[in-house]
């Protein structure tokens, strides 16, 4: 069973192996020279790249670990668990590179252990914090349980197994928190976030997102790890997952026209402006365009249909969290903000070393589903060809 | 007792005394300015400014009006700053001033996050960034010529009367009074309650919005509810979704599981293999 460790080296991971490296050095400047040094930040400007998409990004798309959790370990839909353990895996990766990036970013990063022992609970951040430092934990632990399996210590295997339990209810319970809170975080900035995002329940909107967004996530992950590995994708699995976002997108849209009409703002959408443009955008194309295209069992049911429709989900979260951070506060903040090259350089190096991790992991330990198994479950007679390996 | 200075707008000659005042009592380093096509210069509070004195062109009835606003920390009676910061560095003594740990009581837990600076609604708190460990500035009220019982070293700089110093209560009093008794000023006193109230209060004779003064923003009255309330409106229901959801969670669990089938998770899953063919264990 004890195989060797491998990782066959190709051309393209040499070159994500490059870019990490020029991260590592870049990173090191960063730490000697300081923040102004390697960064476009300004008083203006105090959150750029690493906090706006590296964090806020890296943590929502992470969201396929705590709602595939759910569905799968909470309301026991077995014919999901094939896409379980990857879901986790990615989920376990995007959080570890969130707080790497939080650890760049923060300007006393001597200090970085303070806050675990001198507490603002007042402050929204105090519960991001603790929320994301517990929840990385309790992945590290949950995927324990899987390394064990390879890496045969059977004591520690048993334990894990045993705090299974209350460690997925954990799972579940402590990111539904900080994916909330870091909507919280925003609404400090009332009268200078544009209405059409801030909002006393940008914290709703926040947390559903990234809940909806764990099924189309892991689909395109599906997808892209089936390609280069030459294996089919659970298309099956993933076009029945398009229930539950396609009802959790018509939701947030209607509670989003509630929120706006509510407090008065429904008519800042259309006056023109750069920010009502954005913000159309991220309501047509990447709310109501995937409804649609799930609604539609023709599109549904294909590889390409039910991809498309994910990946507009998947970008569409990104987009509303750019459009949070960047779009709706550019006019009263003033000032440019553009990330410098250095920036641009240890976020590459940071998703880099994301695909990296992923890759060795997949290769190493029992993370996705046994192709024979897989031939029994598919109960859709359709063949997807997968063309060639690509050799990721 | 707590303290605070009147601004009266109307009175200032922009002569930037307060400014030098406070670079020379808090040993701010100078640094070299760049032309600028106004009389502005800085433009914004930094980390090696903590106040600035701001110009503004008015035109009201056809006339030309030009004033100039010092801008500094507003001393918020509920800062946004404090409870934003989750090391608990920012603090409102009941003096009235609101001051940085790390620098004032050598107290060094701020990580640098930076999150004060995106909460303050006035844009105040700065961060050195050209340090390797930086830390985050900002006006501090003088808080060690407070306790000693004496005025900030910008309200003894200024030789217009345009800062006065005293209680926050009596402060206002003075404030409206000045406002009632000259129909030129305009009847507002910023700061006594945008964002809950601060100790820094302005009357003006010009519309606070064309000095830079926000009463509106995207078209609605600033928030005269401060922002650690409304933070806390949310904040305060964490604990009550840990343990309901919690307790919903694990209720779920148990149903649905005495319906689906135990399962052997571990064993329907394998490593990929890009390097050779599959071989059988
Ligand atoms: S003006 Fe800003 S920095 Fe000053 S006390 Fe208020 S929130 Fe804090
Ligand atoms: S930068 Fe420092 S003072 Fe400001 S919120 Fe972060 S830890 Fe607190
Ligand atoms: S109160 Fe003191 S620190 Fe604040 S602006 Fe005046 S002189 Fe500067």
């Amino acid at each position: 069973m004890q195989k060797t460790w491998s990782f066959k080296l190709t051309p393209f991971r040499y070159v994500l192996i490059g870019l990490a490296g020029i991260a590592v050095v870049v990173a090191l400047a960063r730490f000697i020279f300081g923040l102004g040094a390697v960064t476009n930040l300004s008083d203006e400007w105090p959150w750029g790249l690493w906090i706006g998409f590296d964090l806020l990004c890296g943590i929502a798309l992470a969201g396929g670990g705590f709602s595939t959790a759910f569905i799968v370990h909470v309301l026991h839909k077995e014919k999901y668990l094939p896409i379980a353990r990857a879901a986790l895996l990615t989920s376990l990766i995007g959080y570890i590179i969130a707080l790497v990036s939080l650890l760049l970013d923060i300007g006393r990063w001597t200090n970085c252990w303070r806050p675990f022992f001198y507490w603002g609970f007042h402050s929204v951040l105090f519960e991001v914090f603790w929320c994301i430092s517990l929840y990385t934990t309790v992945q590290v632990l949950e995927f324990g349980d899987i390394f064990f399996e390879r890496v045969k210590i059977a004591p520690l295997k048993k334990i894990l197994s045993k705090a299974m339990l209350p460690l997925t209810i954990l799972g579940i319970v402590l990111p539904t928190l900080h994916q909330s809170s870091l909507g919280s975080l925003y609404i400090v900035t009332i009268d200078r976030l544009n209405p059409l995002w801030w909002s006393m329940i940008i914290p709703f909107f926040f947390v559903w997102s990234a809940f909806f967004l764990g099924p189309a996530m892991v689909t395109i992950e599906g997808t892209l790890a089936a390609r280069a590995y030459n294996r089919k994708p659970e298309t099956h699995i993933f076009a029945s997952l398009t229930k539950v976002t396609m009802w959790m997108l018509i939701v947030y849209f209607i509670v989003k026209i509630i929120d706006l009409s509510y407090r008065g703002v429904y008519s800042m959408a259309f006056n023109g402006s750069f920010e009502s443009n954005m913000f159309l955008v991220e309501m047509i194309v990447f709310i109501l365009a995937p409804i649609f295209m799930y609604a539609i069992p023709a599109i549904r049911k294909t590889q390409w249909g039910v991809v498309t429709a994910s990946a507009l989900v998947v970008i569409g979260v990104v987009f509303n969290r750019m459009n949070v951070v960047f779009t709706g506060m550019a006019q009263s903040a003033g000032g440019h903000y553009f990330p410098s090259i250095w920036e641009w350089l240890i976020t590459l190096g940071m998703w880099s070393v994301l695909a990296l991790a992923y890759l060795f992991v997949v290769e190493n330990f029992p993370i996705l589903v046994k192709e024979d198994h897989e031939q029994e479950s598919l109960s859709s007679g359709e063949s997807v060809t997968t063309g060639r390996s690509v050799e990721a | 007792m707590s303290k605070g200075v009147l601004v009266d707008v109307s009175r200032c000659i922009g002569c930037r005394s307060c400014m030098v005042a406070c670079k020379t009592w808090n040993d701010l380093p100078a640094g070299k300015s760049e032309f600028t096509n106004n009389w502005d210069a800085p433009g914004k509070v930094d980390a090696d400014n903590w106040t600035v004195v701001n110009y503004h062109i008015v035109e009201q009835d056809e006339q030309i009006k030009w004033r100039f606003v010092k801008r500094q920390c507003m001393h918020c009676d509920e800062p946004a700053c404090e409870a934003a910061c989750f090391t608990h560095s920012f603090v409102k003594t009941q003096e009235g001033a609101v001051i940085y740990k790390p620098t004032e009581l050598n107290q060094d837990y701020c990580v640098g996050c930076r999150y004060c600076m995106i909460a303050c609604p006035f844009g105040v708190p700065s961060f050195q960034w050209d340090k390797a460990l930086p830390f985050v500035q900002k006006c501090r009220f003088c808080y060690d010529r407070m306790k000693e019982g004496m005025k900030p070293a910008c309200v003894t700089a200024c030789p217009t009367g345009t800062l006065k110093y005293g209680e926050r209560d009596a402060l206002l009093k003075e404030a409206w009074q000045r406002i009632n008794s000259n129909p030129n000023y305009i009847k507002r006193v910023y700061g006594e309650k945008e964002y809950g109230g601060t100790s820094w209060l302005y009357i003006s004779d010009v519309p606070f919005d064309e000095i830079g003064l926000k009463t509106k923003a995207y078209g609605q009255d600033v928030s005269e509810r401060s922002i650690p309330s409304l933070t806390w409106d949310v904040l305060k229901w964490t604990p009550y979704i840990f343990v309901g959801w919690g307790a919903i969670l694990t209720a779920l669990n148990f149903y649905t599981k005495r319906r689906a089938e135990a399962h052997h998770d571990g064993e329907i899953y394998e490593a990929v293999n890009t390097i050779e063919e599959k071989k059988d264990e």
